[in-house]
């Protein structure tokens, strides 16, 4: 081998020549070839590739998409009646754009909901964690902002009503309310500079992403007994064992989209939506995607508006400190008898927000969502620091292969014989 | 097993879309009845004749007041009318075009590549004639009301006297499902009010039905070619997915 060539196993002489000189064959052969993952992933851990794929996919539409738009008050919501009515296929590209957000929230719920059950954000993952937490910042807000180009009733008041919360802010409020307008109310900058960073943070999103899976490759993968592998025995090979499972998944995941985007394509939106923009005119309810329902409907929960405001951000916040808020050394929830209750409880508490959100302001809803806010956040800053002291976790596993392969020699552990790994 | 999948996942999707439904607007709700349309379910397709004779009501009532701004001429085309009768149909308008070569706007009757003409220059105009009530724009009328294409059949059918004791504004009409049941438009459809060339008898419930055909297909009109892909699309991916999990569990053979 020359000096300053990399060494490479490979024999083709076309890749071995590339890659003698730049190792991205070898890198993904390491990286997703013979990369070690725990071998006892159920369902729940074909998300992360689902989100990638959804990344893609909107990215890859929105191009188009934006070849067709014009981003001008005057010409928006034409403009993407044209897109539905004469570009060609164009009526697929936005259904599948637009149902592709809904998909990607979808995805992402469960992904961030995955790893909060299985305690994936604890050491060594803290940062992995930190880099999720901000890639679903910077989903929400190409989401917000991309909702408000099509400039139909409920883009326009929906941008009206949330940049209208920043101005909840002691002196810098109002400050950071013209700047997001562009003036002084939402109109046509509003919508410009809209365009401009919808198209911009989905590259910002591709690049935490990319971090997002470098740091992932250097913990590895977290797993159902949440117990790191000790051996050889406890791994796969990537592939070919989770590239075909990732595909079936894949494909089930894709039938789902299917399903929205040619057969009810608006069933997750307003009808309100449909009607152009009119400053003069505001809808009966002002509702968001609902995505942001919950979130919604704890900002609504609070009579204050900054304190509102503070809370909602909170919300997120607070996702950002949970690796140092819940000590429990057990990872799983399956090995904790009494978080994993208090987990499920808090599941339900955001989807009693999600429902409250879509609700008027009105009673018995606000103090419903009170009640649901109060134990969403508790949850986070009482019961899990709490347990992480008081709760006697069950016994874990030997390790994975012991677990999952069950009569692997010598007697198992009352644990893992009590919860018998699925096979997946 | 496809159709179970796709009931499934239509549970799914309602379930979905019911922690995202607006509540009802204010007034005592009235349920909106589910009105059987040609379009419904996933094999409907438009009734053509009856798309068109909901296109002669819309041209010969709504078209007063209405416009249909999103729409060109041309598109008419994908109803089943010919290139000629489509050009027939756009010339009997005259529209605005200009500036000529001395710098003047000047009226020609339209082409199909015209986009519908709209009964009023501006938004103010409209209203002026109008009573202030603004006659909105129909191109995507059935996506931008719940309820769709049931609602505008339910709101052309639903006029009726006010019940004793409901106290009606100037210039409003009472309408069993309008959201507050006051409505600005007059009742648009009387009983043999257009004369339709193939002897459909012109009833209220006829014209409600022709001209929401009508209204839905100008709302979507990718419906039919966007269900047969998806039935396509769905066939095939169901069959990939049995073949991917058999594949799938072929390599996990050895591993379990």
């Amino acid at each position: 081998m020359a000096i300053g060539l990399h060494d490479s196993d490979f024999k083709n002489p076309v890749v071995r020549w590339i890659d003698q000189r730049m190792p991205v064959f070898t890198l993904m052969q390491k990286e997703y070839g013979s990369f070690p993952t725990p071998r006892n992933f159920n369902y729940f851990w074909n998300f992360g590739a689902l989100a990638m794929v959804n990344l893609m996919i909107m990215i890859a539409t929105g191009v188009f998409l934006a070849m067709h738009y014009t981003p001008h008050t005057a010409y928006a919501f034409d403009s993407v009646d044209r897109i539905m009515r004469d570009v060609n296929f164009g009526w697929l590209i936005r259904y599948v754009h637009m149902n592709g957000a809904h998909m990607f929230f979808i995805v992402v719920f469960i992904h961030i909901w995955r790893g909060m059950y299985y305690g994936s954000y604890k050491a060594p993952r803290e940062l992995l964690w930190i880099l999720g937490v901000i890639i679903f910042l910077l989903m929400m807000a190409t989401a917000f902002m991309g909702y408000v180009l099509p400039w139909g009733q409920m883009s326009f008041w929906g941008a009206t009503v949330i940049t209208n919360l920043f101005s909840a802010f002691p002196i810098v409020g109002d400050w950071i309310v013209s700047l997001l307008w562009g003036g002084f109310s939402v109109d046509n900058p509003t919508l410009n500079r809209f365009f401009a960073l919808h198209y911009l943070l989905p590259f910002l999103i591709v690049g935490v992403v990319f971090l997002h899976v470098v740091a992932l490759h250097i913990t590895g993968s977290n797993n159902p007994l949440g117990v790191e592998p000790k051996g050889p025995k406890d791994t796969l090979p990537f592939h070919p064992y989770y590239t075909a499972k990732d595909s079936f998944g894949l494909v089930i995941y894709f039938i789902v989209f299917a399903a929205l985007v040619f057969f009810a394509p608006n069933i997750l939106g307003h009808a309100e939506n449909n009607i152009p923009a009119d400053p003069l005119v505001t809808p009966p309810h002002i509702v968001p995607e609902w995505y942001f329902l919950a979130f919604y409907a704890i900002l609504r929960a609070v009579p204050d508006k900054l304190g509102g405001v503070l809370l909602m951000f909170g919300a997120i916040a607070v996702l950002f400190v949970l690796p140092w808020l819940d000590r429990s050394p057990v990872r799983s929830m399956r090995f904790r008898p009494m978080a994993r209750i208090a987990f499920l409880l808090w599941t339900v508490s955001f989807f009693v927000l999600t429902y409250c959100g879509a609700m008027p302001a009105d009673e018995p809803y606000v103090t419903i969502s009170r009640f649901a806010t109060a134990y969403y956040f508790a949850y986070f800053l009482v019961i899990l620091p709490l347990l992480g002291r008081l709760e006697k976790p069950l016994p874990l596993p030997e390790s994975i292969s012991r677990a999952v392969l069950g009569g692997g020699g010598g007697p198992l552990p009352a644990g893992a014989a009590a919860k018998p790994m699925e096979k997946a | 097993m496809v159709r179970n999948t796709l009931k499934a996942l239509a549970v799914i999707g309602g379930l979905l879309a019911a922690s995202a439904l607006p509540a009802a607007a204010a007034g005592p709700y009235v349920p909106i009845p589910d009105t059987r349309f040609s379009f419904d379910g996933i094999f409907g397709a438009f009734d053509r004749a009856s798309a068109q004779r909901g296109f002669q009501v819309y041209k010969e009532t709504c078209a007063a007041c209405h416009g249909m701004r999103l729409l060109s001429y041309r598109h008419l085309r994908e109803l089943g009318f010919t290139e000629q009768q489509v050009a027939a149909i756009a010339s009997q308008f005259q529209v605005v075009d200009g500036p000529n070569d001395e710098g003047q706007m000047f009226e020609r009757p339209a082409r199909a590549s015209d986009r519908f003409r709209s009964p009023f220059p501006n938004r103010q105009a409209a209203r002026a004639a109008n009573n202030g009530a603004y006659p909105v724009d129909l191109s995507i009328i059935t996506k931008a009301r719940a309820g769709g294409a049931d609602y505008i059949y339910a709101l052309l059918t639903g006029y009726q006297d006010p019940p004793p004791g409901v106290e009606m504004m100037e210039g409003m009409h009472y309408n069993r499902y309008f959201p507050g049941h006051m409505i600005a438009m007059a009742r648009p459809l009387m009983p043999d009010q257009v004369t339709f060339a193939d002897g459909t008898p012109a009833t209220v419930e006829n014209m409600a039905r022709d001209v929401t055909t009508f209204l839905a297909w100008a709302a979507e009109p990718e419906l039919e070619q966007r269900r047969a892909m998806g039935v396509k699309v769905i066939l095939f991916l169901t069959v990939l997915a049995g073949l991917v999990y058999a594949v799938k569990r072929r390599i996990w053979a050895d591993v379990h």
